[in-house]
């Protein structure tokens, strides 16, 4: 079963980080990326740049509206995702568990939708 | 009696104590929670049929979940014959556990285990863990639970059925947490418990001070957990419940009004009750591995073996107190230490303590902040502001016996 693990960090949190603090914190996503490697969890993932760089689309009455900034203004913000395989839920958050950024922000853990073939 | 009438009870019988291990065999073996439940209610009309004529078998269990697995897969062929994708599932149940599996007593215990923990599991939400273990573990009805939580059965139905499509779904397993993960999720299903237990024990808002049904439901779980995993913290909650509940008889007079510990006619304890929680708490703290629940019945014991409020002691209750802040710190058991340290060493340092307490903008919400500070405003004589205090509780909650006791203390406060 796939789950898609999105990291929620305080961006403000990451842009006050020293050059060493951020170096730390990319060792560990290194070193924990490589384990779910090994282990035969990982499927994909991917980190985001920062929200400034984000631009919200909307369609309303076939008017296509474009905005700055993320979809809603809150304290964490979307970071980066893991796509990953596991037994079932309690596989998924033992997985998520060891995500750096849960450390500081929070994961969601959210079970892939599949489509029966018709 | 008629044959027939004694099978009858014996079915009815089997029925109340058994279906819930049944049920909770037949998840695991259908991995199906709703095709579960139609097949327990299948093998059980099938039992219906067949014992008056068969007898009743030698084991009523393991014929009851061999029955209802034939039926779940019956109706899985015959939904497969409008759903072609249902045929390979039906053949699946049929080819994995064919031959019947051995239903020995054991995995049947874990079977009611593997149903507490992912009812709940944290994944879910907190009132969602309360309505599926109430209505999967107790059987009790989706219209009992609205009712005992005042809750409109509508609401309730679709937590449920939100809450099975998110353990299907995000496929929540049906497990015993391995030893690693079992203090948290064991911390969960005796959050559950204890919740239930409250709801009961004082009603959170409407008429009746205690609803019993919900108090020994929480007890019957209580039990339930301790014999089928005797932890430290599961036997304390189950002291710490038996021991409240022993008193219900004196927590209100007979014209329902709520009377406090001090006021209570201690003969009407249920001593056989208090008797059976002394042991547990004993056991527990002899474990040395307790915790919140074990240090809570162990000063609801204290009180329990005083023969009277004045005769308490407020010594060890402080102790206890502070012990329990130190593993679990809140302002609500601040609270508590607080109402001992009164009783201990006087109205005025209690009430230092408290009003500290309030200070910090914790619990100035809560109404029995209010109410135990406006108790001991009172014993300083200080009426006025005992009566500020009051009034300030009775603003603060819609339980109806809470209010009558508040108002008679205001017009205390005035006519002395």
């Amino acid at each position: 079963m796939k789950y898609l693990c999105l990291i929620y960090e305080n961006e403000a949190a990451w842009a006050s980080h020293s050059k060493e603090e951020g170096d730390a914190v990319m060792g560990e996503y290194y070193a924990f990326t490589d384990d779910i490697k090994k282990s035969g969890h990982l499927l994909g993932g991917e980190a985001l740049q920062p929200t400034q760089s984000a631009t919200t689309v909307r369609v309303r009455n076939g008017k296509v509206s474009t905005t700055d900034g993320p979809f809603a203004e809150t304290k964490e913000q979307l970071g980066g995702y893991y796509l990953i395989e596991a037994k079932d839920l309690n596989d998924a958050i033992q997985v998520a568990a060891r995500i750096p950024g849960a450390k500081h922000g929070s994961v969601e853990v959210r079970p892939i939708m599949t489509f029966d073939p018709q | 009696m008629a044959e027939a009438d004694v099978t009858h009870n014996a079915i009815e019988g089997i029925y109340r104590a058994d279906s819930r291990r049944v049920l909770a065999t037949l998840i695991r073996l259908l991995d199906d929670f709703d095709l579960a439940e139609e097949a327990l209610h299948d093998a059980f009309a099938a039992a219906v049929e067949r014992w008056p004529l068969d007898g009743v078998p030698a084991n009523p269990r393991a014929w009851l979940v061999s029955a209802g697995r034939f039926k779940a897969i019956d109706r899985m062929r015959r939904r497969a014959r409008f759903d072609a994708s249902l045929a390979s599932i039906a053949d699946r149940l049929a080819g994995t556990v064919a031959p019947p599996p051995d239903v020995d007593d054991g995995e049947v215990e874990d079977d009611r285990l593997r149903l507490i923990f992912t009812r709940c599991h944290p994944a879910l939400a907190p009132d969602a863990q309360i309505a599926l273990t109430l209505r999967e573990v107790c059987g009790l009805t989706t219209e009992e639970i609205a009712r005992a939580f005042l809750a409109p059965a509508p609401t309730l139905a679709q937590r449920i059925v939100r809450a099975k499509a998110k353990i299907r779904d995000a496929r929540i397993p049906y497990q015993v947490p391995e030893r690693t993960e079992l203090p948290a999720r064991l911390d969960t299903v005796l959050h559950v418990i204890y919740l239930v237990f409250n709801e009961g024990y004082s009603a959170s808002s409407g008429t009746s001070l205690t609803r019993h049904d919900l108090s020994a439901e929480a007890i019957r779980l209580g039990r339930l957990l301790v014999e089928l995993l005797p932890e430290p913290e599961a036997t304390g909650l189950l002291a710490l419940m038996l021991l409240h509940d022993a008193r219900r008889a004196a927590r209100a007079s007979s014209a329902g009004d709520l009377l406090l510990l001090e006021e209570q006619d201690r003969s009407l304890w249920d001593r056989a009750q208090i008797a059976e929680g002394l042991r547990l708490v004993e056991q527990a703290l002899r474990s040395r591995r307790f915790g919140p629940y074990t240090l809570q019945a162990a000063i609801a014991a204290v009180h329990a073996e005083s023969p009277g409020a004045a005769d308490t002691d407020w010594q060890q209750i402080v102790g206890l107190y502070d012990l329990l802040l130190r593993i679990d710190p809140s302002p609500v058991v601040e609270l508590n230490r607080a109402a001992a340290v009164a009783m201990r060493d006087g109205p005025e340092a209690g009430l230092g303590l408290i009003d500290a307490i309030l200070a910090r903008g914790e619990l100035t919400g809560y109404y029995l902040a209010h109410s135990a500070r406006a108790d001991l405003c009172r014993r300083l004589g200080r009426l006025d502001d005992a009566r500020a205090a009051y009034e300030r509780a009775l603003s603060l909650t819609s339980q109806e016996p809470g209010r009558r006791f508040l108002r008679r203390r205001i017009d205390a406060c005035r006519s002395d």
